[in-house]
This record gives structure tokens, sequence and C-alpha cells, in this order.
């Protein structure tokens, strides 16, 4: 970041606040000074101030900058450890309640959504289950409701899937087609997709689970600390929170509210 | 202050091939007493439990450590988590970030070295090793960009010349030399730091 940027770059985060009523002005600096270098760069701007004149009254420059900010990267069962304890420790413990509520917050473009649902499948779950994908990204929603990823990455899917502690193949929940996998219709019927940012948006709903990986590694503390309260008062008690593998709530203010459930797979549950 | 102005407050080191032997050369001879932070990016192969802090833990009494997101950027020495990019905000902690990799790597060199070049200013020292691509020197032009200081590995003794070459290509280096020497260097320059901000604290 040049000095310049110091200036320019708040400047440009509090210009799309009050335009676009995004709001990225509490992400961590160091990365989202390397994607707004990065936008600028592809999108013909020497400067940030260039940048911020470009998209100033032009929505698709804007969706263009967009894309450049919110980050889209997922797998499915990505971290199998991770997964395997919400089967073998969690799922247990849901299987109790006479109706579930989960919510993948930032669920970018979908495939842990389909990693949640297909486990609540194997384990009986799913038909009383509600699954809730959010995210900020319109575009990103639109491919989870889609359902369809490139054949290239189902076997590690599929390898990520067993050692998830899977009760059958992977190939069971889609079909292959033109270097497509088309994942199975009936695993979204009980999911509600809904454009939602845990930056300005308010609680969701009360729910048994909420899974929220590799998204608050993007947020500076304060919107970590904001971020977290909404988790926790979205959740009912003894309500599960998976959080990614390095992200932890002992760095935030809202850790008290929690107690580490699973430690090693990030998983805490609501006190 | 002329020793003053010789103190860096962060050490980052890159590697890629040869980096576990090249690292053997150096982490041992770090001053057991180290009071800043060595930060270290070597491209491995995406699992969820790096090996690395278990390679190095009994060559050295130094604390090492993978951070969490967030986590304060104490002294000791830190290795980027796999499949992660790993930064320094200017409050000295860390992040962490799934961006696309850059020069084919995550963690990468460029963004750790880019990153804490904004962080510690001239208060930085990058060190360049052995690898097969040009990651990292992009990240030591910025170093330089912000008067932090560079040493790099003498590429005829690096089991892949091609990061070092590219890092002498961009950025002028206060060392260059051997692994055993740039270790010998680190001891001498860091032991001094630790005996000053001995005296000083």
């Amino acid at each position: 970041m040049s000095s310049q940027d110091e200036i320019e770059i708040p400047h440009l985060l509090e210009a799309i606040y009050q335009e676009y009523h995004q709001d990225f002005r509490h992400y961590s600096m160091a990365s989202l000074t390397r994607r707004v270098a990065l936008a600028r760069d592809q999108m013909g701007c020497q400067t940030t101030a260039d940048l911020e004149r470009l998209v100033s009254g032009n929505v698709d420059a804007f969706t263009r900058l967009f894309q450049f900010l919110t980050v889209q990267v997922s797998d499915m069962f990505r971290d199998p450890s991770f997964f395997r304890a919400f089967r073998q420790e969690i799922v247990p413990i849901l299987s109790t309640y006479p109706s579930l509520k989960l919510w993948v917050a930032g669920c970018s473009t979908g495939e842990e959504l389909y990693s949640y649902a297909i486990i609540l499948r194997e384990e009986g779950l799913l038909d009383r289950s509600i699954l809730y994908a959010t995210d900020i990204s319109p575009e990103a929603l639109r491919k989870a409701q889609a359902g369809v990823y490139s054949i290239d990455r189902v076997a590690a899917f599929s390898e990520n899937h067993r050692l998830s502690g899977a009760k059958c193949s992977l190939s069971e929940y889609y079909t292959a087609s033109h270097g497509l996998a088309v994942f199975d219709r009936s695993l979204r019927k009980n999911v509600v997709f809904s454009d939602h940012s845990l930056a300005t948006d308010s609680v969701f709903a009360e729910m048994q689970v909420i899974s929220c990986r590799n998204v608050l590694i993007y947020f500076d503390r304060t919107l970590q600390y904001h971020a977290v309260a909404l988790m926790r008062d979205s959740l009912c008690r003894r309500g599960f929170l998976g959080l990614g593998t390095r992200e932890s709530l002992a760095f935030t203010k809202s850790s008290s509210a929690f107690k580490e459930f699973s430690p090693a797979e990030r998983w805490y549950q609501k006190w | 202050m002329v020793s003053g102005e010789l103190m860096p407050r962060a050490v980052v080191i890159g590697a890629s091939a040869g980096a576990i032997d090249a690292l053997k050369q150096i982490i041992p001879q770090l001053p057991h007493d180290l009071s800043i932070p060595v930060i270290i990016v070597v491209h491995l192969a995406a699992r969820k439990e790096s090996l690395l802090p278990q390679i190095f833990r009994p060559l050295t009494p130094i604390g090492i450590r993978e951070p969490n997101d967030k986590e304060p950027v104490g002294a000791g020495i830190w290795f980027a988590p796999p499949d992660y990019h790993l930064l320094v905000e200017k409050d000295h902690t860390f992040s962490l970030s799934l961006d696309t990799p850059v020069k084919f790597s995550r963690p990468s060199i460029d963004v750790l070295f880019s990153a804490a070049a904004e962080a510690y200013g001239d208060g930085l020292l990058a060190v360049l090793l052995t690898g097969a691509n040009d990651d990292g020197a992009d990240g030591l032009r910025d170093v330089r960009q912000r008067a932090g200081r560079v040493i790099v590995q003498d590429p005829a003794t690096a089991e892949a010349s091609e990061m070092p070459k590219a890092g002498l290509r961009v950025a002028t280096p206060i060392f260059t030399g051997s692994t055993s020497m740039i270790g010998a260097f680190l001891a001498t320059l860091l032991q001094r730091a630790a005996s000053d901000s001995r005296e000083t604290s």
C-alpha cells in the first residue's frame, strides 16, 4: 500500500458504503489492500482514487469491483475432520431435537452447504431440517442455488467426503454431464438462500447450528466482534458454532458466551 | 545511533524447494532468547496440520507456532499455516486469507513480505532462500520501497536457484551467502537486538 492508499482506500470503502450499501470498512486491511490493488490493475486504473471515480454512479463497474473484493473459495467437506466431528459428536445431539435450523453464514458458492445437507441426509435428519445459506454476493448465491460444480473438483470432494465418515459414495448425490457434476436437487429442498451481511444485517433466526468458516478472517477485530455477537444471538442455548481451522474466538471479546466443544476442530457451543 | 538502525523489529523468511535443509542451517543458530518475531513462509502441499513445527522444535528452544487469525505477533518463530496466505496488519496482529494463490502458491512469500513491509517499514529484514519459482521477488521490491532490508541466499549455494536469482534482480541485499552464513549473520544481528532490548526494558 502506498501512503496515498492509506487515505484513498478508506475513502473508497466509505464511498462504496454510501452509494451501494456494501460495507467493507471493517475488513482486514492487509488482504483487502491486495484485492483493491488487483482490481485497480485489472480494471485499468492507476490509483485507488481513479477506481473510486470509475465505480461512482456505475453499477456495472461496481459489480466488477465487488467480485474482486469478495473472496469465493470453498470446497466440499473442506477439512474432513471438522465434518467428521460434526457427524460423530454433534449430530447425535441434534437428533434429539424435533426440528433443526442450520445456518451456513457466508456460504459462497455452496460447497459447504451441500456438505451439511449430505451429512444430514445420511444421518436421517435432512427432512426435519431447514438450512439457511447466506452470502453478500448475489452471484455466489446463484451458483450455490444451482449446485453445479466442475467434475475436475469432484475427486477431491469424494475423498474428503469419505474421510468425513461417509456412509456411501459421493456419486450417489450427483449426476455427471458435460464435465459438470450436478447435485441432486432434493438436497436443497429445505434450503433457504438469502442475501445477508454479517456487517450490516441483523439477527437471523434461532439456530441449532451456525457454520461460518473462513469468513471472519476477512474482518478486522471490530467487525469480528460484531459478527460473533450476531451469531451468538442467532443461536439457541447450547447451539453450535463452527469456525475455520485457523479461526479462534480467543481473540474476540465474545468468547465468554461460548465454550469449546471440539477445540481441535473449532466447534464451539453457546453456553 | 548506528546500532539502533541495524536492529530489525521483525524478520520474514521465504523458501520453497530445498527449504527444510536451508532452514535447518538457520533456525538452530537463532539466539535462544529471541526478542522479535521471525515469520516464515515455506511452500508445501496443502494439508491441515503442517509438519514444520514438529520438524524444527527439536532444533531450538525458541517457541515455534502456526498463528491463528488476529493473533498478536509476539517474539518467537512463526510458520504460515498450510493453505492460507499469512499477512501482518499494521497493529502487528496476524491475518490469514484464502485469496487466490499468488505465483501458484498459498501461502505466498510475496503476500507475507508485502504486508510485513507495510507493517514494519524500515524495521523489517526480509530473507529470501532457495526455491524454484520467483515468489518473493515482488515482496522484496515492496520491502525495499519501504526502506526495509534484504538478505538473499547466494544462488550458487541454493538447491534451487531461481528464487534467489529473481530476488537479486529486484533488490540489493545487505548480505548474501550460504544458509549457514546467513544463519551466523542473523545470530549476531539478533543477539544484539536481544541484548539491546534488555538494556532498554
